[in-house]
């Protein structure tokens, strides 16, 4: 399956990504490999296995309702590119 | 407009009032300074595990089985992708194809008649942090993580509601219900209850389904019948003048009273669901479902039930008592130990709400107990006081809390029944009014009430009604 151009710049846009034309095309040609890879593990015959919801073999893993220590503001903030107070600034999105 | 119906479904998400947050140790409590109620799993920092509050999977399916859903035997846990920076992890862990809950119902009476509305799906997710958007024309918004991974119930209702009086009653049903299973404060002014509404028109009894669109911004359940109306107000102008309606989000504009647009609803697929490899599948046994049903309190419609059969009260009344598990609670706990459980009806939907509203209060926090009450009508029974001066005495213990008697006694609000006390006062009214007494002769029945009147202003209302009417027609 080849993806189009069009579709690149779709699953850019959800992942806030700003391509060049050269980027797109090299991308386009990268994600429609693994497409296609997928499309050869489609042609498997699965019609007796059971769907697989999750990946891991284990169910109900389950913590108990009970607080634990919260982090630090400073270490919460250390990493923020821009800091406000006691907030983590970021460009205005509306 | 009168020919045509509107065709509404509610999505209500709820914050579950658990201790910690839905998928991290971290307190699930409200008010703390930004961004000091947070640890690597909520602040989606990279190599962290989330593990699911063994409390937030009980509460769903309480919540699943009040609502009369099926509880689904296998279920997981899905992320739902975006951006937005109130969301650190850039997705939110949520429920897509296998909801804990689904199919159920609930009833909701409108103008005396019972409707079933039913629930789709109720599937638990984790809430987003706040943004504090810069002041004036900035360019920058704040990101508060503090609310982020607090877990949440979205419940989504079938369109099967018919009209906005409909809408705010299945609201009010599912805030009672929430609240007599105790899983959430749904206090929609602070935001632990929030609702967005889908809403179409067409002509009625067509059953053809038109584009909807979808309302946001609604604060109160009374924001929520008025949107809806001016929803339905524009829709039908648009069908009427020939045009389509266009599936969009409108907010809820409360100052021009209408419903503006807002952004183009994103496709479903935009999100990119898929099975969250962190979080491993919930089987629930048939066993812990009934563990957890046979816990569920008595609900609020089987109250009302039990209400109008085991105290003699009409629906309407049942139905008011029973609206908050509190006030069922504060209801019957003085009607099991009084006489007359109409009585009581009386003053707890009469007195007490007046003062509930009038001074804002939540019951729980209304010192006045019900055994002050019962105390208090077994006081008028013994005539110590009228029941004029009752209501006196139970605003007075309605704000302070002290007994009825003691405040009898401060205020000397004992009732006067003594007839030697009262003829002299009946007869120093019947003395200084021979006009009114004339013409109460002369057949007038007004100037008798009037007479009494002035006894009562004489003794402060402590007058024993009956005695005075006696005393005053032996006199005249
Ligand atoms: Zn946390």
């Amino acid at each position: 399956m080849k993806l189009s151009k069009k579709e690149v710049e779709h699953v850019a846009l959800l992942a806030r990504l700003a391509l060049s034309e050269e980027e797109k095309e090299r991308f386009r040609a990268q994600l429609s490999s693994v497409l296609e890879y997928a499309d050869i593990i489609n042609r498997l015959d699965t019609e007796k296995v059971a769907p697989t919801y999750h990946v891991l073999p284990i169910q109900n893993v389950e913590r108990p309702d009970k607080e634990h220590e919260t982090l630090p503001l400073e270490e919460t903030l250390q990493n923020a590119p821009q800091r406000d107070g006691n907030y983590f600034r970021v460009p205005r999105i509306i | 407009m009168d020919n045509y119906e509107a065709v509404i479904g509610l999505e209500v998400h709820v914050e579950l009032h658990t201790k910690t947050k839905a998928f991290c140790s971290c307190p699930n409590e409200f008010g703390k300074e930004p961004n000091t109620n947070v640890c690597p799993i909520c602040l989606g920092l990279p190599g962290v595990l989330p593990v699911i509050n063994e409390a937030l999977l009980e509460y769903a399916v309480k919540a699943g089985l009040a609502l009369n859903c099926e509880i689904a035997a296998f279920s997981k846990f899905d992320r739902k992708n975006y951006y937005y920076p109130d969301l650190p992890k850039n997705y939110q862990i949520s429920q897509y194809d296998l909801p804990l809950c689904r199919n159920g119902y609930l009833d909701i009476e409108v103008n005396g008649a019972t409707r079933r509305v039913g629930i789709t799906r109720v599937h638990m997710e984790e809430d987003a942090g706040k943004l504090v958007h810069g002041e004036g024309g900035a360019d920058y918004s704040l990101v508060d993580l503090n609310r982020a991974g607090v877990p949440l119930l979205e419940i989504v209702s079938e369109p099967d509601i018919r009209t906005p009086e409909e809408a705010k009653a299945y609201l009010e049903k599912l805030k009672s219900i929430l609240s007599y299973i105790d899983v959430s404060d749904c206090k929609m002014e602070e935001g632990s209850l929030r609702c967005d509404a889908n809403i179409s028109v067409r002509p009625a009894g067509t059953g053809i389904l038109n584009p909807k669109t979808e309302i946001k911004n609604m604060n109160s359940f009374r924001a929520v019948q008025r949107a809806l109306e001016a929803e339905i107000k524009r829709q039908c102008a648009v069908w009427a003048a020939g045009g389509t309606v266009e599936s969009e989000t409108r907010a809820w504009d409360e100052n021009k009273g209408t419903t503006v647009p807002m952004r183009s609803k994103e496709e479903a697929s935009d999100y990119r669901y898929f099975p969250d490899p962190d979080l491993v599948p919930i089987v629930i046994s048939p066993d812990r479902v009934s563990r957890i049903k046979s816990e569920l309190p008595e609900l609020p419609d089987a109250r009302a039930r039990r209400f109008t059969s085991e105290y003699g009260l009409s629906a309407y009344d049942a139905g008011v008592l029973t609206a908050s598990r509190a006030l069922a609670d504060f209801y019957e706990a003085c009607a099991r130990n009084y006489r007359d459980p109409k009585l009581v009806s009386n003053w707890v939907t009469g007195e007490f709400l007046r003062l509930v509203n009038a001074r804002n209060l939540e019951i729980r926090d209304v010192k006045l107990t019900p055994a002050h009450l019962v105390e208090m009508l077994e006081l008028i029974d013994k005539g110590t006081i009228s029941g004029k001066i009752a209501k006196t005495v139970f605003e007075e213990m309605f704000d302070t809390g002290k007994r009825a008697e003691d405040i009898i006694k401060e205020k000397g609000l004992v009732q006067i029944s003594d007839e030697g006390e009262l003829s002299r006062i009946v007869e120093e009214v019947v003395t200084a009014n021979p006009g009114v007494v004339a013409d109460y002769r002369n057949g007038k029945e007004k100037a008798f009430a009037f007479l009494v009147g002035q006894v009562m202003k004489a003794t402060r209302g402590k007058a024993n009604p009956q005695l005075v009417n006696r005393l005053l027609k032996e006199r005249i």
